[in-house]
């Protein structure tokens, strides 16, 4: 039944500590095609949990359903122990305004796979609008951290080139910077090497070693790099057909797949050379 | 010759009038255009069919019957008479604007969905999105169609000769009624049509130059002023169509 005819009970979020991102039962189809078919997982604050799994198997669509981009057709959506893709009306949840969700996405980022970067503006304004407009800091400061992030990704003298001057992975690494402008919680990965030239991934895979290795930053990753899974990620969660096939730490998922699945699905990975 | 210039004052008035029921027609129109064609992107159905009724209304009048109306009727329906020039410049900027609303509807609807999905990202507000990202880029796509629509009211505002209004039309027809001299009368206002034509031309391609440059479009052949006289070359989203 969808949440949106009736209100359902509000049920208290996942169990284990205090976890910072719980998919209830959650259900998404287009049309009639079933992209997640009633998943349930969370995610702790700080940990960083890579999504793998066939392509159409539902990884990126969690993205976007945190993203706010896509609507939950069934099932709750939890950040911070609060309903996310949902508001509390009375007893129950009703699905979220457009200005619910606008103050609730604050604290999520995300990198995508095209970059996405502003055409009409420079690398500088690209990192500094959101912050002005959307925070309302300080112009002063804006740049100010506008600069150090892009020193952080290695691209402290292009502050003032324009996005089209940029090979595709230095304007990945300004999309990384331009999602850290933003100071979120939480930040979602959606296959940011896939678009790259095999010579230019691992600039923007060290950016992201070293974001999860300064911050705090909660990660979800969806990546086909498989080694950068295994670095980087406490957690990695196999998906196939829109549920959880296997899940557990990088070394036992790749060292020790105990699914069918999960196996095969590594060794086409590994035979196409990543 | 010595006929045309012997009258080029006169010539020049009815340009200039023709010149400020351009500038003037184009100024409204632009307004409506950006207002209607904005909101005919709007997802509340509200706005949307506000922007459809005034497209599909002015859209479908000629120019030639809402100056008419508005010089004509209007003043038997409110009793206010607009100066004629006024109630022209009202009508051709309905009327264009009618236009160029679908122009900015279909430029901001082409504007990539990523974009849209990049000012979600970073939390934009509608206005934000629009003022920041969505206007801009949709400008560069909207220039082109905008330059041939100014040609286009600056051409139709030759029918306000009908209601007495004396631009460049008008000069010409009184000269040949006053002198019987068809040919050279209407030579006259031909070559200052055209005159006024490339000037709005050459404005327009320039914006519409500096709407690629910004978008980091490089305008091949550089080009000092000159390379203004040609067209823009046709810019496609992975470079320049050849």
């Amino acid at each position: 039944m969808p949440p949106s005819d009736t209100p359902e009970k509000a049920p208290s979020p996942g169990v284990e500590g205090q976890p910072l991102i719980v998919f209830d039962d959650v259900v998404k189809r287009f049309g009639k095609l079933t992209v997640l078919d009633h998943l349930n997982f969370s995610v702790a604050p700080g940990e960083r949990v890579t999504l793998i799994g066939p392509s159409g198997s539902g990884k990126t669509t969690i993205l976007r359903l945190l993203m706010t981009l896509e609507k939950v057709t069934e099932g709750v959506i939890w950040v911070a122990d609060e309903p996310f893709s949902h508001m509390r009306r009375g007893q129950g949840l009703t699905p979220a305004s457009e200005s619910y969700l606008r103050a609730r996405r604050k604290s999520i980022g995300m990198v995508f796979q095209q970059f996405n970067l502003f055409p009409n503006m420079s690398v500088r304004k690209n990192v500094i609008e959101a912050p002005v407009h959307v925070l309302g800091t300080p112009k002063d400061e804006a740049n100010a951290r506008a600069e150090e992030l892009l020193e952080l990704v290695g691209l402290g003298d292009k502050i003032d080139a324009h996005p089209t001057q940029l090979s595709g992975g230095q304007q990945q690494r300004v999309a990384i910077a331009r999602a850290l402008a933003m100071k979120p919680e939480i930040l979602l990965l959606d296959e940011v090497t896939s678009a790259l030239d095999p010579e230019l991934v691992a600039g923007v895979l060290d950016v992201l070693r070293e974001v999860a290795e300064t911050t705090d930053i909660t990660m979800l990753c969806v990546t086909h790099e498989m080694s950068f899974a295994r670095d980087v990620s406490h957690r990695v969660l196999m998906f196939d057909q829109g549920q959880i096939a296997e899940e557990g730490e990088p070394e036992q998922i790749f060292g020790d797949p105990k699914e069918e699945r999960t196996k095969s699905f590594l060794r086409s990975v590994l035979d196409n050379g990543f | 010759m010595d006929f045309l210039i012997q009258r080029l004052p006169l010539y020049l008035d009815g340009a200039w009038v023709t010149i400020q029921l351009t500038i003037g027609g184009c100024a409204l129109a632009f307004v409506l255009a950006m207002v209607f064609g904005i909101m005919g992107t709007i997802r509340h159905w509200l706005p949307r069919a506000i922007a459809t009724v005034y497209v599909e209304v002015f859209r479908g009048i000629a120019a030639l019957v809402l100056i008419f109306w508005m010089v004509y009727a209007l003043p038997q329906l409110t009793g206010y008479q607009l100066a004629d020039t006024f109630a022209a410049i009202v009508a051709l900027g309905l009327n264009v604007g009618a236009y160029g609303a679908e122009v900015v509807r279909a430029s901001i609807n082409a504007v990539p969905r990523a974009q849209v999905e990049a000012t979600v990202a970073l939390n934009l507000s509608w206005s934000q999105r629009m003022r920041l990202v969505v206007l801009p880029q949709a400008w560069a796509q909207m220039l082109p169609t905008f330059g041939n629509l100014v040609i286009e009211l600056m051409k139709a505002s030759a029918v306000v000769f009908l209601v007495g209004i004396v631009d460049l039309t008008a000069v010409a027809q009184n000269m040949r009624e006053a002198t019987g001299e068809t040919l050279i009368a209407f030579i006259g206002s031909f070559i200052l049509y055209y005159l006024i034509a490339q000037v709005f031309i050459f404005g327009m391609r320039l914006l519409e130059r500096r709407a690629n440059r910004k978008l980091g479009r490089a305008v091949p052949g550089g080009g000092g002023l000159l390379a203004l006289l040609k067209p823009e070359p046709v810019v496609t989203k992975s470079g320049v169509a050849k």
